[in-house]
């Protein structure tokens, strides 16, 4: 799906097939190359469309997952290591962004468009059920033009009677 | 000479546009039946001068006209003649040409087979048609014009992106944009609606083939996508979240949404206004996709600024496209009104409730795709916004959707009862436990096992249950088999079409989670005569060599697959390409694919400090489904499409037909 992207930007930017980790950037101890790899898909190669440290063959990528790499080996905690890098390259770096004053719109956001989605829902049930109270015969001219409709119908009611005995 | 024919046929094209844009508008008002008339006419002349144009291009593509400006930048004289046809649509200015080609394609369509529309809703809907055409060839000719000639030619061109040039790729635009623009059709037919200030049973029943055309191919267009990413881009990825991608999945939210709620629309005469609004959003959001893609803004906001020209006037046609049509919304569409009432359980309320789910949803991935634009426009710095944000927020909002689209179908029309609906769904429910627990096993740390309960334990409420409304619907539970066997095949194809869809969702969730969670990967150097045990099946490595592509030259690997048993499953020789033209590399992964999974190895750069290559191994355990799931989704809507109602189920052209009969039997 990334197509797309390679027909807008030419492959100019998209790095090409994703290298990514290369055998010689790897932990000795499966368990801390384990715990670099997922600290590595929460980072953003900063000079990559969109792309996550651990799939880019970028350059600075590959200078970024070393950094990662030293820290896990050194002792720090996945946190701590997404810490530091937040501190040397900016929130820019997190794809998972914080959340603070700047991103309150963006967490916030689909709880609200929820909240407004259901909300709308219930306004119209609500006031389906005082219009239902006003109008509830039909008047003569929505009678006549169910005649009308039932008449012309014959096609479609036969269509509907054979769907409804199917039901 | 045939370079400036075609040009030649652009411009007519865009005049024609402007012709048909407007008569027949004239003509519907006046009810002038003569220029209600010109609108199929213009709708062939239109269709013949693009596609004559678009034919002049390929033409130029095809003989490596390199006076051509466009050929020069993305054609070369060594590449294979079926990438030389689709590097037409491989840039820029050719693709948009294809999607004005598309246009003008579903115009004819409309004026071929939309012969028993009412005159003046057809002419009406040809004409919005012929306007956005109008738009959009103002853009190529002014701002993108792909015949564009270049003094002194080249003695050869600049070569097709390597990216491009694999069959996915290659096919993959030409879904898409049928896809986008199909979805002008449900925009046209809405806006005609709202000039008419008429929306009942028999619109909804013309504009849902159109939108289910649309659906099919926007899920064909991103099911490739995917499938392209996954093998090509050599780490056994399928998506992103990547704005580009985006673009895509809005549209098919909504189209989505907009499917449903003319459900609603046509069988109970409610949500006419609301299924109006969504058919002009999902346009909308269709021409959003294309200005983000086109515009070069989620490059960089900088980027786009620097050199505005194509931005600004796709945000311009943007902005009247929305701002005519919400006017006229917010004119018009208080004077619908709705007839069908309704419980909140009952069919209508389940998919009324689908409806606003899926509109949070496609809030949510809009708000993630612009919102680092917003924060960057504002002076704000940069963030990013990536996959484990629409984990949290776009997966939580699906849990509700997928566990409603269960149980929405086994509900009655007006008033539905729930409670008999979620007894017949007990089976649903013991499979959704026992999928979660097996997740959960097959899980290793609390975080995955979490996921893959809720993924794993959807996927098979979902599966379950929308087989359960099959045998509610075939009369199992009341009549027995044998009454449920006959009837089966009788029951409507739009019926069948649900329960196709419904069910490829099913498992394409169940391959989307199981591939995220449990891949298996193992990245080493091996020399000939090592092995390496990936997730127990182990990959005896025999070295690569050289081989020679048309255009390229490839190292090729060559690996023995065996199975924890020991016997020979398969051997894969996974290659890395490198293009003559343009130095960049292309990476084809060996694949084998297999009911539970796929085996996937990719081989890469020899090794610096010591003899061998870098191999890639992975094992992708579920990711099948994801393309047998899309597969039966589109399947689904190919079904649903061929429903007779849709082709014969309209009441006026029986009638006339019938009058016909009787007047040659007289």
């Amino acid at each position: 799906m990334r197509l797309t992207a390679a027909l807008v930007v030419a492959g100019a930017l998209l790095a090409a097939p994703a290298a990514a980790v290369q055998p010689s950037e790897k932990l000795d101890d499966p368990g801390l190359e384990q715990r670099a790899q997922e600290v590595g898909e929460k980072l953003r190669c900063v000079v990559c469309q969109n792309q996550a440290i651990a799939n880019s063959n970028a350059d600075l990528a590959a200078d970024m997952r070393k950094i990662v790499r030293e820290r896990i080996k050194a002792g720090a905690t996945n946190e701590e290591v997404i810490q530091y890098m937040q501190s040397r390259y900016g929130d820019y770096v997190l794809l998972n962004p914080p959340v603070k004053p700047k991103t309150y719109a963006l967490w916030g956001g689909p709880a609200v468009l929820a909240l407004i989605a259901l909300g709308a829902v219930l306004v119209y049930y609500r006031q389906r059920r005082t219009r239902d109270a006003e109008d509830a015969p039909l008047s003569a001219e929505e009678a006549a033009r169910a005649d009308r409709l039932l008449a012309e119908d014959d096609d479609a009611a036969a269509d509907d009677d054979r769907r409804g005995e199917a039901t | 000479m045939i370079v400036e024919f075609g040009h030649f046929a652009l411009v007519l094209g865009f005049v024609v546009a402007l012709v048909q844009g407007v008569v027949p508008l004239v003509g519907a008002q006046r009810g002038n039946a003569g220029l209600m008339a010109v609108a199929p006419a213009a709708s062939l002349a239109q269709f013949l001068a693009v596609g004559t144009a678009f034919a002049a291009l390929t033409y130029a593509y095809v003989v490596s006209d390199f006076s051509v400006l466009n050929v020069v930048n993305n054609s070369h004289t060594a590449k294979p003649l079926l990438y030389k046809i689709t590097g037409v649509w491989g840039n820029h200015e050719g693709s948009l040409l294809l999607w004005v080609l598309i246009l003008a394609v579903f115009g004819l369509a409309l004026a071929l087979f939309g012969n028993n529309l009412p005159p003046a809703l057809r002419a009406r809907a040809l004409a919005i048609q012929a306007l956005v055409a109008f738009g959009f060839l103002g853009f190529l000719l002014f701002t993108s014009n792909p015949f564009a000639r270049t003094m002194p030619p080249p003695v050869n061109g600049q070569g097709l992106n390597p990216i491009l040039q694999d069959p996915g790729l290659a096919f993959h635009p030409p879904f898409l944009y049928l896809g986008y623009v199909g979805f002008s059709m449900a925009f046209s037919f809405a806006v005609a609606a709202l000039i008419e200030g008429r929306v009942d049973a028999a619109w909804a029943r013309w504009v849902r083939p159109w939108t289910l055309a649309a659906w099919i191919f926007l899920t064909l267009g991103i099911g490739l996508g995917a499938w392209w990413a996954y093998y090509e881009l050599g780490w056994g990825g399928w998506w992103f979240w990547d704005p580009v991608e985006n673009a895509s999945l809005l549209p098919w939210l909504a189209g989505t949404a907009l499917l449903h709620s003319a459900i609603v629309v046509e069988k109970r005469d409610a949500l006419k206004s609301w299924t109006i609004l969504l058919a002009i959003i999902t346009f909308a959001l269709s021409l959003l996709g294309t200005f983000l893609v086109r515009s070069g803004v989620l490059t960089s906001v900088h980027a786009f600024a620097s050199d505005p020209t194509r931005g600004v006037f796709i945000l311009g046609l943007l902005a009247i496209v929305l701002g005519v049509s919400f006017a006229l919304y917010a004119w018009r569409a208080p004077h619908l009104k709705g007839g069908g009432l309704f419980r909140p359980v009952s069919r209508e309320g389940s998919l009324l409730l689908n409806n606003a789910l899926m509109a949070a949803a496609t809030g949510t991935v809009l708000l993630g795709t612009l919102f680092p634009l917003i924060v960057e426009v504002l002076g704000m710095g940069k963030v990013s916004v990536g996959p484990p944000y629409y984990n949290y927020t776009f997966g939580i909002l699906m849990i509700p959707l997928v566990l409603a689209m269960a149980v929405g179908p086994m509900l009655a029309w007006k008033r539905g009862r729930l409670g008999r609906a979620l007894a017949r769904l007990v089976p649903a429910a013991l499979a959704a436990g026992v999928a979660a627990g097996w997740g959960i096993l097959r899980s290793d740390t609390a975080g995955s096992a979490v996921v893959a309960a809720i993924g794993m334990g959807l996927a098979a409420w979902l599966v379950v249950g929308t087989l359960v409304e099959l045998l509610e619907r075939s009369g199992f539970y009341r009549h027995g088999p044998a009454t449920a066997l006959r009837r089966l095949p009788g029951m409507p194809r739009a019926a069948w079409g649900m329960t196709l869809a419904h069910l490829g969702l099913g498992i394409a969730i169940a391959g989307m989670v199981g591939s995220s969670l449990w891949k298996v990967e193992s990245v080493q150097v091996m020399a000939a005569g090592d092995s390496q045990t990936v997730a127990g099946y182990t990959f005896a490595f025999h070295g690569a060599r050289e081989v020679k592509g048309p255009n390229y030259t490839a190292v090729q690997g060559s690996f023995t697959v065996k199975g924890p048993d020991g016997a020979t499953i398969t051997t894969l020789d996974p290659s890395k390409r490198s293009y003559e033209v343009r130095s960049m590399p292309t990476t084809e992964a060996a694949i084998h694919t297999t009911w539970v999974g796929d085996l996937y190895a990719v081989v890469g750069d020899p090794a610096k400090k010591r003899e061998g290559f870098v191999t890639r191994l992975y094992y992708n355990p579920l990711v099948p489904w994801i393309w047998i799931g899309s597969v039966v989704m589109v399947l689904g809507g190919l079904v649903s499409l061929s429903d007779r109602r849709h082709r014969v189920g309209v009441p006026a052209r029986a009638r006339t037909a019938r009058r016909q009969t009787d007047g040659e039997g007289a």
